[in-house]
């Protein structure tokens, strides 16, 4: 926090909230990209502008196709890249502007597979998200342990704090990564196709877990995901997204549409809705 | 959860450092002459008490000018190829890297050769003339780090395959233009020059090359320490480590200058020794497990525990001759490298 009180603030401004009051703990404001490989030439990709803001403990959903600009949209919200127009603040800080340390403290990031030279034991894995609050040579503090054991007992996953993270199945990796978010203490949440190499079981297992999180602890949660009936019946809102354009924002009830989503998903699909207000999309076959 | 504290890291360091004064003694007392172990005791107590014209014996002379300072270089020459080969082992992703492998050594080795050519152009004191083989080493590992790193690039991304083919194709290059410069200097320097090209621990250095080599090392592995949480953090994939609240780009030109500058002060005073960067890392791992926090000072002291047995056994196997370290290290090391790969665990 200290490192942020040392942007200057607007009137009316706390350090938890300098643009003054709003509900909004995410705030995208008509944000563009663009990717040049060659910047003579016509970009290679874009993102047309897009705006949407969540709350403290909303799930949001970025959904599209494959190439659609969901990952995009997810380095912009990290401060990864650049937006070619418009900003993204978080708790009115411009993610962009934040130095990597507080970003880390503000934003975990869970993204698809994490990549072990030399695989760690689970604990110690889940420890690697203290990293932003410690200096030096970061000696484990009592504080330190007792936050990274309660962020695996969230994902349920305190059995397996001592097994080796290349010993245990893709469920149980994806909670501990998972774990290691959780012990950033983000307001921020983002998970980028988290449910990829996870079974139906575990891809529930996940999303419910998930949900309970944000309501507990009033995290933002962002997934970006191309699974309809996942983001149909956990998201608050919905971002869909195709061929870097947003065609709609707003709870899955509204935004899924039976046209709308077969224009998108290039797929014959009908939505129904369930008893409890959430929508449900069944594929057909093409044939 | 057992984690690291102050005191479990001092107690393992502990451990390896009586293991090191161990090997150290026992270096003292071996070689072409016999010392017994109770004389060199006796010396050994009396040079630490500063009553060095009491040494008793005629082997004092073997033991302290010969022996001692040979195994002091050799000390600081194994720390520094095992901290150089555990950060490039973090930082470029790569189990394999070492500054041998990378080619890193080579590059380093051609930098010393041309800076002793230069030398001679130049006219300049002899604690001058001493300096300038290891700032040239240097210049040439930094230099062969980046090209290799360039090179073992794809698509933005280093690649770990592509970067160790362009360190041996580097290195086999490298030794080529060694071996056109070798061709034109005078045949006596030329057995020199190939044992030193092997890694070679016997030519007497000049004390106030081996204070230098010592505080390069203390600064180097030191800068290097200080990142040691960033670089567990680093093995997960940049991108990761990033999110994790790591300055990456900070850590990598650390670990790049120092790295090469440990690189290049070893392979100056020693040549390219393989196998020691490479081997030790991975040993220290098994034993300590991947934090680079213990990894660093345990490959430090471990490299300096294997590198004063190999030049011991260089020293006595064939006695009175000398045999070169590199190939020491590398009879020892290519089998137990091949043992390691075939477990998997390398």
């Amino acid at each position: 926090m200290s490192t942020a009180l040392r942007h200057p603030l607007p009137n009316g401004a706390t350090a938890d909230n300098p643009r003054g009051a709003s509900e909004f703990r995410l705030s995208v404001e008509q944000v563009s990209y663009a990717h040049n490989a060659n910047p003579s030439q016509a970009p290679l990709f874009t993102l047309e502008a897009l705006s949407f803001q969540a709350k403290p403990g909303e799930v949001i959903a970025i959904l599209g196709p494959n190439a659609s600009g969901k990952s995009t949209l997810l380095n912009l919200i990290t401060g990864t890249l650049e937006p070619l127009s418009g900003r993204i603040f978080l708790n009115g800080f411009e993610t962009r502007t934040l130095p990597v340390r507080t970003r880390a403290q503000r934003i975990a990031l869970v993204q698809q597979e994490s990549r072990l030279l030399f695989p760690t034991r689970a604990w110690e894995f889940v420890m690697q998200g203290r990293h932003a609050y410690g200096t030096g040579l970061r000696f484990e503090t009592d504080e330190d342990i007792a936050i990274a054991k309660n962020a695996l007992a969230q994902v349920g996953a305190s059995h397996l704090a001592e097994r080796r993270m290349d010993k245990i199945s893709g469920g149980e990796k994806q909670r501990i990564i998972l774990a290691r978010a959780l012990a950033q203490q983000p307001l921020l949440l983002l998970l980028d196709e988290p449910t990829l190499h996870l079974d139906i079981g575990a891809q529930v297992d996940l999303l419910e877990t998930l949900r309970k999180l944000a309501a507990e602890n009033r995290y933002t949660v962002v997934v970006v995901t191309h699974e309809l009936n996942l983001a149909g019946e956990y998201a608050d809102q919905v971002v869909l997204l195709q061929k870097g354009k947003c065609l709609r924002v707003g709870p899955p009830a509204t935004v899924f549409q039976r046209e709308l989503l077969e224009q998108v998903f290039q797929a014959p699909l009908s939505v129904e809705m369930t008893v409890s207000g959430r929508p449900r999309v069944t594929l057909f076959s093409n044939k | 959860m057992r984690t690291l504290t102050p005191a479990r890291l001092l107690l393992r360091c502990g451990i390896l450092a009586a293991i090191l004064f161990a090997v150290v003694v026992l270096a003292l007392k071996l070689g072409a002459v016999q010392v017994s172990l109770y004389g060199l005791g006796r010396d050994l107590i009396s040079v630490l008490l500063g009553r060095t014209s009491s040494l008793s014996s005629d082997y004092g002379m073997i033991v302290l000018d010969i022996r001692l300072p040979r195994i002091l270089l050799g000390i600081v020459v194994g720390a520094s190829l095992s901290v150089a080969g555990a950060s490039f082992q973090a930082l470029l992703r790569n189990r394999l890297a070492d500054p041998y492998v990378l080619g890193i050594s080579s590059g380093a080795a051609l930098g010393a050769i041309l800076a002793l050519i230069i030398e001679n152009h130049l006219r300049l004191s002899p604690e001058m003339a001493g300096l300038i083989t290891p700032v040239g080493a240097f210049i040439g590992a930094a230099l062969t780090i980046a090209v290799v790193y360039l090179l073992g690039r794809r698509e933005g991304e280093i690649d770990s395959t592509t970067l160790l083919l362009a360190g041996i194709i580097t290195a086999s290059f490298l030794s080529a233009v060694i071996m056109f410069l070798m061709t034109t200097l005078s045949g006596n320097n030329l057995r020199g020059m190939a044992f030193w090209l092997m890694g070679d621990l016997s030519t007497p250095q000049p004390r106030s090359l081996l204070y230098f080599i010592s505080f390069g090392f203390i600064v180097a592995a030191g800068a290097i320490y200080t990142t040691a949480s960033d670089l567990n953090l680093i093995l997960a994939g940049e991108k990761e480590a990033m999110h994790l609240g790591v300055d990456v780009s900070r850590v990598r030109i650390v670990v790049y200058i120092a790295a090469s500058i440990l690189t290049g002060l070893a392979v100056s005073v020693s040549g390219a020794i393989g196998y020691v960067g490479l081997l030790v890392p991975h040993v220290m791992r098994l034993i300590y497990g991947p934090d680079h926090r213990m990894l660093l000072p345990a490959s430090a002291l471990g490299g300096a525990i294997a590198l004063v047995i190999a030049d011991t056994l260089a020293r006595t196997i064939t006695a009175p001759t000398d045999l070169p370290v590199g190939a020491m290290t590398a009879m020892a090391g290519a089998p137990l490298f091949i043992y390691l790969l075939r477990r998997r665990i390398a």
